[in-house]
């Protein structure tokens, strides 16, 4: 009886050994592949051909995809631009100066909202934000700036959501400590709860990027897509992921595999965003 | 004289470099209840969870020393622990009941342990009745265990330890923050239950070790002072120190 | 000129209060145009009548079934995996290089975008495991890409049984695996299931990664083995292509209603569990 205990409880860690172990064995298939269908393109045609090329006609190798990594970083950067300060400010709001329904109410419709489906925000972007900008400002509507505008929105409630968790975990003392020292709540804001939740915040501006760049369902659908690099917000772009999206279903060949390496730089891009995020707060945090 | 339950010879607990128990020699015997008193920090829990095996979740302890349990054998960290707690049960300080029914509390122990379902009802009454605790909650018995009041929650503990019908029974300070009746029912309970089971009762409460039980151990810093029948010890103790703590004068 | 702290402060609070219902208020206005323009075409016909004409007519039936049945298939792969690693990770071990690496894993896993996952899915299980667009490669991607999800959740809800709870199993000469499922388990069920059912919402709203691995068939799937759509796929195919934007518009309707229904479903039992517990 004592035996057999043992051994089951010893089965059963294994057991459970081996599904935590999963993660890790999924983790290295899916870089496996990738790099696997990614890397030797790199080898083949140089990576400068590829990173820094500024054409892309994969069928008559040419694999330039400079054009697109710059399209991405212009629509995340735009998203930013726009989404990061008002999500900030609603996180504030919200956590500052919002009573306790408010915020019960708010907090979980703000996780509602966030699940809404990509394509959907897209669609909607196509329809209505794209038009707009071709009457009133000109070009074809599909451009960086309808791009950003949908992305901003996307990544409002991630923003949102983490910095107000930040803000609410900063200690009350420190906020009753600025105000008995005659500072108004505005001051006692910007000087003190802000500063003190600047790592959170920070992170949740990484993360927001982090969702940004890798979007592709609602970008497809709002950034037209030309190859070449945007010379003003009104340029229709392509952007790395829409580059995957829009050829996987039919490429061959070459062809297929100069969409993994595409995949590859994405994949580099994402991860040390990632990385940054991770050692860049944690190094704050420690502090 | 009783037979011995429990034979502890030249016990050693250290946590890390923190020495909680040394040198401690000690009998149990059997269908008795032995109190355990001191200070805190003297070392009665450690010896509490030597006894249950229960020290063996802890990071860093160590444990020397022979411990023999009548109809168990010996404890050598190596033993099958889930055996030793199917005879050995605890009452902790504070009562924590589970998240579940007064009735699902008290069989939780005995379901595991494989006892037929046809035997689990009479099981309960029979618990709760020693536990004296049967006639407040014979009536609610699929309510939950986290509306009855501390001292019934206890009780409830109580219950829920004889429902495997353990040889010992292990009460670390069990009435502390429970209302006087309350502590009057665990107490009259034991009385009853050393019929059947070997008792350890820890407390800080002198006056509780005086009543409640027959052989008292004196601990101080991690030693054991005095070891004799309650009534000798207490008016005629022959270490000094145990003189001092019942009087009072410090602890 | 000092400007007045005082007059500042109010000027901060009223920008700081537009702002955020400016925030709420697009998002909500986001719902409420694909209600308005999409709910009179949802009728129970439209849900359970099959396409026409590449969607232009008919209904949605095909791509709900499918979506249901990824949902549900790819948390049946899903949950015991997640769950299991949780209680590893909390209940089996301590921490430790191994458990580092594990988490770390885990974290890489969430971060990595979903267009990844649709060409690891494609190349990987359409490809080289030959299983086509199917049923079963779209399930084991999504999948894996909820996993980290529910390990998370699972994790946290674990973590805040009370110990002493732990404590009082073993005294009751209960197993480790005895205490995981008979105490553990069911004490951190509410917020298990609440990670359980936010993968599903992320199952089925998930586009990139279905639709290389799962396909964009019209037709019903039956097995496995079928290729078929979700309706976030049926949605994106109808809008991109211009195909119909009434039946765009109500599959939306749907789609964003599921989402919804789900989350708040989650939210909801895991407040009742909660106060069943306490």
């Amino acid at each position: 009886m004592n035996r057999k205990l043992i051994d089951k409880e010893r089965v059963i860690k294994l057991i459970l050994l081996v599904f935590a172990l999963s993660s890790l064995l999924f983790l290295f298939t899916i870089f496996a592949f990738i790099l696997t269908e990614g890397l030797p393109l790199f080898y083949e045609a140089g990576v400068k051909a590829i990173v820094f090329g500024m054409r892309w006609a994969p069928t008559k190798a040419a694999f330039g995809i400079f054009p697109m990594i710059i399209s991405s970083f212009m629509v995340t950067f735009g998203a930013l631009v726009v989404g990061a300060p008002l999500a900030l400010a609603c996180a504030t709001y919200l956590s500052e100066y919002a009573g306790k329904r408010t915020k019960l109410f708010l907090k979980p419709s703000l996780e509602l909202l966030a699940g809404i489906p990509s394509v959907v925000y897209g669609f909607l972007g196509v329809v209505y934000i794209v038009p707009i900008i071709r009457e009133h400002l000109g070009g074809a509507g599909f451009s960086i700036l309808s791009t950003s505008l949908v992305l901003a929105i996307m990544i409002l409630p991630t923003i949102t959501s983490i910095s107000f968790d930040s803000l609410m975990s900063v200690p009350p003392a420190y906020r009753e400590g600025s105000l008995a020292m005659g500072a108004t709540k505005w001051q006692t804001i910007r000087r003190v709860v802000l500063p003190a939740a600047r790592s959170g915040i920070l992170a949740s501006f990484i993360l927001g990027m982090g969702r940004a760049i890798g979007e592709t369902m609602a970008v497809i659908m709002v950034a037209g897509n030309a190859l070449k690099i945007p010379t003003s917000l009104l340029d229709p772009l392509r952007t790395l992921t829409s580059n995957i999206a829009l050829e996987l279903a039919y490429a061959t060949g070459d062809h297929r595999r100069a969409l993994f390496s595409t995949g590859v730089v994405l994949l580099v891009i994402i991860m040390s965003l990632n990385l940054v995020a991770n050692f860049w707060v944690k190094a704050r945090v420690a502090k | 004289m009783a037979g011995t339950k429990i034979r502890v010879r030249d016990l050693l607990v250290s946590y890390g470099a923190k020495e909680a128990l040394s040198g401690i020699d000690l009998d149990i015997y059997e269908n008795h209840v032995v109190g355990l008193m001191g200070p805190s920090a003297s070392g009665k829990s450690s010896f509490i969870s030597v006894i249950n095996g229960m020290i063996n979740f802890e990071d860093g302890a160590r444990v020397r020393g022979k411990i023999r349990i009548d109809g168990f054998g010996e404890l050598s960290g190596r033993h099958d622990h889930v055996a030793l707690r199917k005879k050995v049960g605890t009452v902790f300080a504070l009562p924590i009941p589970l998240p579940r029914s007064i009735y699902e509390n008290v069989v939780f122990g005995a379901k595991l342990k494989g006892v037929p379902r046809s035997e689990l009802n009479e099981l309960t009454e029979v618990c709760l009745k020693k536990a004296c605790l049967w006639d407040e909650v014979k009536n609610r018995l699929s309510e939950s265990a986290l509306k009855l009041s501390g001292g019934q929650q206890q009780r409830l503990c109580l219950a829920r330890t004889l429902a495997l019908r353990p040889e010992i029974i292990l009460l670390d300070e069990p009435c502390s923050g429970l209302d006087p009746i309350s502590t009057a029912k665990i107490e009259e309970a034991l009385s009853e239950l050393k019929r059947d089971h070997t008792i350890i009762l820890v407390s800080n409460n002198t006056k509780q070790i005086a009543r409640a039980s027959d052989f008292v151990a004196f601990f101080y810093m991690g030693r054991l002072i005095e070891f004799g029948p309650t009534e000798r010890v207490f008016t005629n103790p022959e270490d000094k120190m145990t003189d001092d703590y019942i009087r009072g004068k410090f602890g | 000129m000092r400007i007045n702290p005082r007059l500042t402060d109010k000027v901060v609070r009223g920008g700081l209060t537009f702002q955020a219902l400016f925030t709420v208020g697009i998002l909500v206005l986001i719902v409420a145009v694909i209600f308005v323009k999409g709910f009179p075409y949802v009728t129970a016909e439209f849900i359970f009548s099959y396409p026409q004409d590449m969607g232009r007519l008919g209904g949605i039936f095909p791509s709900v079934v499918g979506t249901v049945f990824l949902g549900l298939l790819s948390i049946a792969f899903a949950t015991p995996l997640g769950v299991g690693t949780a209680i590893y990770l909390t209940e089996y071990t301590k921490e430790s290089s191994l458990t580092r690496i594990i988490r770390f894993g885990v974290e890489s896993l969430a971060g990595i975008p979903s267009i990844i996952y649709g060409l690891f899915g494609f190349i990987f299980f359409v490809i080289k495991l030959k299983l086509g667009w199917s049923l079963l490669s779209g399930t084991l991607t999504v999948s894996i890409m909820v996993l980290p999800t529910i390990i998370r959740t699972s994790e946290e809800a674990i973590k805040s049984v009370p110990k002493n709870l732990r404590m009082v199993s073993f005294s009751l000469a209960a197993t480790k695996w005895e205490t995981v499922t008979r105490v553990i388990l069911p004490s951190a069920a509410p917020g298990i299931l609440t990670g359980i059912m936010l993968s599903i919402g992320r199952a089925v709203s998930e586009t990139a990664a279905v639709i290389f691995t799962m396909g964009s068939s019209l037709r019903l799937p039956t097995s496995i083995m079928d290729s078929g759509r979700t309706m976030a796929v049926h949605f994106y195919i109808l809008a991109r292509e211009g195909i119909s934007m009434e039946k765009a518009y109500a599959t939306a309707v749907i789609l964003v209603c599921s989402i919804l229904i789900i989350n708040i479903a989650a939210y909801y039992l895991m407040h009742k569990m909660i106060a069943r517990y306490s």
